[in-house]
């Protein structure tokens, strides 16, 4: 009975959405005040009624009740219990109403924090997400119903979650990639409620920073959760595989990384506007995509759901009806996001559009490269493929330019800056940037290395002109610390974000080229050298987990004679279905990972396994760390907290909210 | 022509250039990075050219699977039950790997008709079946393949 509960929660959910679609909307269309206020009370409906669906559907997976459809299909009586409250989106259904929860928790947040902005655009915004949230909640009750029971009878026990999910990555990477793709519903809403208002001034520019920002920060901290996952989980040392399901977060998260620097240059100069609008479009697109080459099955990849061709109609629709429909209302409106083109060739607006079109153009080309089998197919009936050095022999490229852009923008000023002044700030950094290129890495690898030395220039330049930036902004206060203090937070968030770049920049460059791996036979007692480091395979033991058993092999690490320690890679058996599966074992470290996976056991007691040594892996995820944090704490600036600060301060008047306005 | 409008006549030659070398260039990477695959069939009936890249997919023979005991060399066959496929790999083969399991391998063809793979890929769901290995049984046509193609996606 409780699975039924959960359906018509669902149900429930779907008519306060069809609600929030419609009322808000028209309310704000004819200024009925009684209609726009329905919108945050109807949010916070919909966030209640699929909590509780989701509550249901975890309780089904807790108490493994095997006559839900997607728990025997997805769990097992011997599942761990973390294992068995995440199988939850280990399959399509439940990781959709998982998704769709997701926004319902960012209408929530929408409509809680939005106190600043007028009735009218709040209203919009959520009857926006709640189109979305509507087809969202009809396509599974259509397509994907995850309360579809087994009747009459219910296998005894569940089929087991695929043994390759059964792992922390599983429980960490899917939710938060879901919260970054589904955060930009809201920056997508936004610009559509603007579109709908007529009014794209500076301000809708700064409402929607704050959520583009954090829905950025949380995507690129979901890309890098999946990247490390399958780093150590699919057993060959990769980060990154240009996988056609891999692609879509990275489309969605470059179309988004424009958006974020767009959004800046329409809030502090009011140019760009049009521009802005159809990258919120874009990235919104990006999200949707994803989730339609994930469920539809039209591509071959390890991140499929089995496949169902109804879904990728249904989504293909949904795709159709939201952003055709914004793309309409944005030809419509076009004409009123002119902007006052207030600035000339050398300035900081045009690195800033250099910046997007690099951006834009490289998610196209990998868009272009993840679609092209497909459009392949269904015009010569031919398979094909499109390998990783297509994806390099673009990417690559365009990152480099970007990354010399990237050093000049911030240095430059608005809407004027004079060549001279541009190269007097840089061109020292210019040189010690190419000496520490040339230099560094031939002092540590003894000899001399393209890609190596092209990481390195590109790296410190990127550090250093953030630094010189720093340094520029702070020199006409009287003490550092005063300076230091004056500039606003999005400021030190830029800076922050950018050496992210630099550092996983380092950390890709050196990972790509110097990673060494070897693969061997080596019997107890044997020994195999990688580099400095040697690997001796001190034998095996039999294991026995809750609900797999497997073999674990000692093997322990020395360099230069000096003890690292002992790592046991492992194979296991998982019981439930009979599925094999490696795990490695990581020595990691701030320079370098060493990284062994098991084979199998050949005749004589001698196993067959790899041995990888990564130097710099670890950077590649620092990284994205740096970025997300300078992406929050841009998003937590002063300057987008001032209106909501107002009601409390009401009583200590004017005086404080004088100091409280935005600095620029 | 007014000045102005010469400049927004230079804007937009400079965007067509632009985007068209862009065009240009992707679709020649994409050309060039593109592999085909071919159905154990097509190869062994020599549709292939020795030494082309390709991707081949089938299902393991059973009983074809082979490993050296002193090497990390494996050999079996893959098949479309109508013609099998011998292929030779250096390595650890995926977790999934085992006879009578799709998979999918990225190589060539030596003059004997040996694949040499570089890489071998078995699907992490054993439930399912990737594109090309259905694509390679439903182009042989024969009951087996048939009957396999249902097997698996009844379940």
């Amino acid at each position: 009975m409780i699975p039924e509960l959960g359906q018509i929660s669902l149900i429930l959910a779907l008519c306060l959405s069809i609600l929030l679609s419609t009322l808000p909307i028209v309310g704000a269309a004819k200024d009925n005040f009684i209609w726009m206020n329905l919108a945050r009370p109807l949010s916070a409906g919909i966030f209640v009624f699929l909590g509780l669906s989701l509550g249901i559907l975890a309780h089904a997976f807790v108490t493994d009740d095997f006559s839900v459809q997607i728990v025997a299909a997805q769990s097992n009586s011997l599942l761990p219990m973390r294992y068995k409250l995440t199988a939850l989106w280990g399959g399509h259904e439940g990781s959709f109403l998982l998704w769709t929860f997701m926004l319902a928790g960012w209408m929530l947040l929408v409509s809680i924090y939005s106190k600043s902005m007028p009735l009218q655009f709040v209203a919009r915004v959520l009857g926006v997400l709640g189109i979305l949230c509507v087809c969202y909640i009809l396509f599974m009750l259509a397509t994907s119903n995850p309360f579809a029971r087994i009747v009459p009878l219910p296998p005894l026990d569940g089929s087991d979650l695929n043994t390759a999910l059964q792992d922390f990555g599983f429980i960490v990477h899917p939710p938060t990639l879901y919260m970054g793709y589904v955060g930009f519903s809201v920056v997508f809403a936004f610009a559509i409620a603007a579109l709908l208002s007529g009014k794209l001034d500076s301000a809708w520019a700064r409402w929607s920073r704050p959520w583009a920002n954090i829905a950025w920060a949380i995507l690129t901290i979901g890309i890098a959760l999946g990247s490390w996952w399958a780093y150590y989980e699919l057993g060959w040392g990769g980060w990154w595989a240009w996988d056609p399901v891999e692609n879509p977060p990275l489309i969605t998260w470059l179309f988004g990384t424009a958006l974020i620097h767009s959004l800046a240059v329409t809030e502090k100069r009011g140019v760009f506007k049009s521009w802005t609008v159809l990258l919120a479009i874009l990235a919104f697109a990006g999200s949707l995509l994803g989730t339609f080459i994930t469920r539809s099955g039209l591509l071959t990849s390890v991140h499929a759901f089995a496949s169902d061709p109804t879904r990728g109609v249904f989504i293909l629709g949904i795709l159709g009806l939201t952003v055709g429909g914004a793309l309409l209302l944005y030809a419509i409106r076009a004409p009123l996001m002119k902007s006052e083109l207030g600035f000339t060739l050398v300035s900081r607006e045009i690195f800033l559009l250099v910046n997007n079109v690099l951006l834009v153009v490289s998610a196209a080309s990998i868009f272009l490269g993840t679609l092209f089998p497909m459009v392949y197919q269904a015009l010569t009936d031919d398979l094909i493929s499109i390998g990783p050095p297509y994806f390099n022999a673009i990417f690559v490229p365009l990152m480099i330019i970007l990354f010399v852009f990237l050093g000049i923008g911030p240095i430059s000023r608005w809407k004027r800056t004079s060549t001279e002044y541009l190269v007097k700030q840089v061109s020292k950094i210019a040189v010690a940037s190419l000496f520490i290129g040339l230099v560094l890495p031939l002092l540590v690898l003894l000899e001399f290395s393209v890609a190596a030395t092209v990481c390195v220039i590109l790296a410190s330049w990127i550090v250093l002109t953030m630094f010189k930036d720093l340094r520029n902004k702070v020199a006409n206060k009287s003490l550092l610390w005063i300076g230091l203090r004056s500039l606003p937070r999005s400021y030190y968030g830029m800076l922050l974000a950018h050496i992210g770049v630099a550092v996983m920049l380092i950390g890709v460059g050196l990972t790509t080229y110097f990673s060494s791996e070897r693969s061997v036979l080596l019997g107890p007692g044997e020994e195999v050298e990688l580099g400095s480091y040697a690997f001796m395979f001190n034998g095996h033991e039999e294991i026995r987990g809750p609900n797999y058993i497997g073999e674990r092999a000692n093997i322990s690490v020395t360099k230069n004679d000096s003890d690292l320690g002992t790592l046991f890679p492992e194979r296991r058996i998982y019981l439930a279905t009979g599925t094999p599966s490696t795990e490695m074992a990581i020595d990691a470290g701030f320079l370098r990972d060493l990284f062994i996976t098991l084979g199998e056991e050949k005749e004589g007691g001698s196993w067959s396994m790899t041995v990888y040594v990564k130097p710099f892996v670890r950077w590649i995820w620092l990284g994205a760390i740096f970025m997300a944090l300078g992406g929050s704490i841009a998003a937590v600036d002063k300057r987008y907290r001032v209106l909501r600060r107002r009601k409390p301060e009401k009583k200590k008047k004017e005086a404080s909210e004088v100091a409280l306005q935005p600095a620029s | 022509m007014k000045r102005h409008r010469k400049r927004k006549l230079t804007v937009i030659i400079f965007i067509a250039l632009g985007l068209s070398a862009t065009v240009g260039l992707t679709l020649f990477a994409l050309g060039q990075n593109m592999n085909m695959f071919y159905t154990p069939s097509q190869v062994a009936l020599g549709e292939v050219g020795v030494g082309q890249r390709f991707r081949i997919g089938g299902m393991v023979k059973e009983g074809s699977f082979f490993s050296a005991p002193d090497s990390l060399k494996v050999k079996f066959e893959t098949t479309d039950y109508v013609h099998a496929v011998p292929i030779e790999y250096e390595g650890i083969l995926p977790d999934l790997f085992r006879e009578g399991q799709g998979i999918v391998a990225e190589g060539s063809v030596d003059d004997k008709g040996v694949f040499s793979a570089s890489r071998v890929l078995a699907k992490h769901d054993e439930n399912y079946m990737s594109q090309e290995v259905k694509a390679a049984l439903d182009a042989a046509g024969t009951d087996e393949a048939i009957q396999i193609l249902q097997e698996r996606s009844s379940k």
